[in-house]
């Protein structure tokens, strides 16, 4: 029997963003993992956690651990999401023993998109083929909390007919951060000017990052400023075959 | 408050001189930062962060030890200590002092807890002309504004600008050359040094076990400072003590490598106490000023007391992405960036600039270069928390609040979260006004046709 995969694709994917949901779905099927979507998820309660309004985002977080507390893996399309859920439940139920119970089983068993291909999976190479020229962007979260820098680019570097260009600032900010995004929206739109500036010098046709918050700030700053550079989510371009 | 907040952030991104000057200048910090920490250069540098911090903690944790021993040491060594609870006990005991001896120029060193306790504008007061003698703080003080960042006050102004303020305050040619610049600042500066009847510095570190004052340079002005003038006067945070020398072989290298990428900067300097017999140089009369001013508060609090491990090197400053957009004249507060935007908050009250904790995008970049390890996105979603805790105790209520109230209450019922997730995309197209704070920027996604439950739910269909 093959081993069972929950997805978790995170409020933002499922509202704006499902076909990362899917090309999620796509490569996780390929390499022979039973997909299944518990439809009571919502959201992992980050935006108020980060907001500052803790009981809420312990309300949101103790739904989470209720629909996910059995499952035996769970991954998502975001860094921030999944670190959420790994570090910031034992901040927020620091003073809930049955939710923190909860947490500490389900923490180790939420896994980052492309964590989960090379650390559990165990395959760099998941049979895709996309022709063109990327560059990768590093989500904060990813990089800083889960520490995952090689992966999404390993991945990348497997994709038949792809080059990965590097740019010189992969790893600073694209200036989203959630509600900072409209509170600060000109802080917000300058990190991004920043950021566009150089995926620009690379010369790649599209922006290749693993989380759709990222992507959304990246592609919302592409199209208004009418570049024909595309911004694709990793499981986007593995899924492509 | 937050108006004027905001109105600052605007006025520094509209201007293009400094918008191009700042992210230079904190860039090449960065990579000089970077060239110093690599494996080559410093192989064991996340070991020196990790000591780093359990010194720092250790001397917190045992703060009011290390003072009385730091105290004792002084005034064996024939200098003498004044306590100072805040900003106007210290205005009031140098001012007094000066004014006591017939001072008229005090030459000074950089120090940021001058500028927080406002030394210079007291020292006005009582008759006593203060110059800066670091480039910098001469280079804003002759502008008359605040340091723009801890450790480079002047990083904002170009050659072009620094030229034009010294021909006009200084007069003389206008030289647009660096090394011109300096060498006017120098000239004008001896003659001070020369003349002054107290010589102020800070302090990078105090040594508990010994009562040195440790000072670190690379323009040898602290030096003259210190020891030229018959008086001198290190004013320092009650936080600067450290347990002992030793220590500093972890401490220096971590500020230098931090702060500019250098193993040891140009000057360090051991000052403790007045001149003894037979030494050739050096102040007759020595005073340590430790100052509270908020700090006691911070260490008070078992989580954010880390904020006060801070040694000041600016990494944090010339890392962050949105320093390096709204620089350091838009901060409320002495002390700028993500240093600044926790330290601040706490020094003064949240209620000081309650939008400060929120202008970070949490990106992270702050602690992963603090040679100390703090952890300042935590601490920014901590005070984030009692921001909120304190509109709660005031009865302030607005959307944001009832929003995420709403949003709390509607994501623990999935299948209204998926009846009103969906109505609301099909209202997007309508919803223009609302969504103006993102789409004033940048575009919104296009809503898609389906959600992904939605999708999936008809993939199980099908298959």
């Amino acid at each position: 029997m093959p081993a069972r995969v929950s997805l978790f694709v995170t409020c933002l994917v499922d509202q704006l963003f499902p076909q990362v949901g899917l090309a999620m779905t796509e490569v996780l099927e390929r390499l022979g993992y039973a997909v299944d979507f518990p439809e009571a998820q919502t959201c992992c309660g980050q935006p108020a956690f980060n907001s500052g309004f803790r009981g809420e985002a312990r309300a949101v977080g103790r739904h989470f651990l209720s629909v996910f507390g059995s499952a035996d893996y769970i991954v998502c399309p975001s860094g921030s999401c999944t670190s959420m859920v790994r570090h910031h439940y034992g901040e927020i139920f620091h003073k809930d023993a049955e939710a923190l119970a909860a947490a500490t089983q389900v923490g180790p068993r939420v896994f980052e998109f492309s964590e989960f291909l090379l650390e559990v999976a165990g395959r760099e190479d998941v049979g895709a083929c996309w022709n063109g020229t990327v560059t990768y962007h590093d989500p904060c979260h990813a990089l800083r909390e889960l520490n995952i820098r090689e992966q999404p680019r390993r991945l990348l570097r497997q994709v038949r007919g792809l080059e990965l260009r590097e740019m010189d600032i992969a790893e600073e900010c694209c200036g989203f951060g959630g509600t900072f995004s409209v509170k600060f929206g000109d802080v917000s739109s300058a990190m991004l000017a920043t950021k566009i500036a150089a995926i620009r010098r690379t010369g790649a046709q599209a922006v290749v990052s693993s989380d759709a918050s990222c992507l959304m700030q990246l592609r919302g700053g592409l199209t208004r400023a009418g570049l024909g550079v595309r911004a694709l989510h990793l499981a986007e371009v593995l899924a492509a075959a | 408050m937050a108006a004027a907040f905001h109105q600052r952030i605007q006025e520094a991104l509209l201007d293009e001189r400094l918008q191009t000057a700042l992210y230079a200048a904190t860039g090449r910090l960065m990579d000089k930062r970077k060239s110093g920490v690599t494996a080559q250069q410093c192989p064991d540098y996340q070991e020196l962060r990790a000591h780093a911090h359990l010194i720092k903690r250790h001397t917190m944790e045992n703060l009011d030890y290390y003072l009385e021993l730091l105290a004792r040491k002084v005034e064996e060594h024939g200098g003498k200590v004044a306590w100072c609870r805040d900003a106007g006990e210290v205005q009031t005991f140098v001012g007094t002092l000066a004014k006591e001896r017939g001072i008229r120029v005090a030459v000074k060193s950089k120090s940021m807890l001058s500028e927080e306790v406002a030394l210079n504008e007291a020292l006005e007061r009582y008759g006593v002309e203060p110059v800066e003698t670091d480039l910098g703080e001469f280079i804003i003080q002759l502008a008359g504004e605040r340091p723009f960042h801890i450790l480079a006050p002047a990083m904002h102004k170009t050659r072009q600008q620094v030229a034009d303020l010294f021909q006009e305050k200084l007069g003389g040619k206008r030289e647009e050359e660096i090394e011109k610049q300096t060498r006017i600042a120098r000239t004008v500066l001896r003659r001070r040094f020369l003349e002054a009847g107290l010589g102020i510095s800070g302090a990078n570190f105090l040594i508990a076990e010994s009562g040195a004052v440790v000072v670190v340079e690379n323009e040898g002005n602290a030096r003259l400072a210190t020891s030229c003038p018959p008086v001198h006067v290190a004013v320092a945070g009650i936080e600067k003590v450290i347990p002992r020398a030793a220590d500093l072989a972890l401490f220096l290298p971590l500020l230098g490598r931090s702060a500019t990428g250098q193993p040891l900067t140009s000057y360090t300097s051991f000052l403790s106490g007045p001149r003894r017999a037979g030494d050739l140089d050096g102040p007759e009369e020595f005073y340590l000023v430790l100052v509270d001013n908020g700090r006691s508060r911070i260490l008070a609090d078992r989580e954010k007391r880390q904020t006060l491990y801070c040694i000041r090197c600016g990494a944090c400053l010339n890392i962050c992405p949105v320093f390096r957009k709204i620089g350091g004249h838009s901060y409320p507060g002495t002390y700028s960036g993500p240093i600044g935007a926790i330290l601040t908050p706490q020094a003064l009250g949240i209620s000081h600039e309650p939008e400060l904790p929120f202008a970070s995008s949490l990106c992270g970049a702050c602690a992963e270069v603090c040679p100390v390890k703090i952890d300042i996105p935590k601490i920014l979603l901590e005070l984030r928390s009692e921001v909120r805790k304190t509109e709660t105790r005031e009865r302030r209520w607005n959307f944001e609040k009832l929003g995420f109230g709403v949003w709390a209450w509607l994501m623990r019922r999935p299948r209204l979260f998926e009846l009103v997730g969906t109505a609301m995309l099909e209202l997007l197209p309508a919803a223009g006004p609302l969504l103006k704070p993102w789409t004033e920027w940048r575009d919104f996604p296009h809503p898609p046709p389906k959600t992904f439950r939605q999708l999936w739910r008809a993939r199980k269909a099908g298959a």
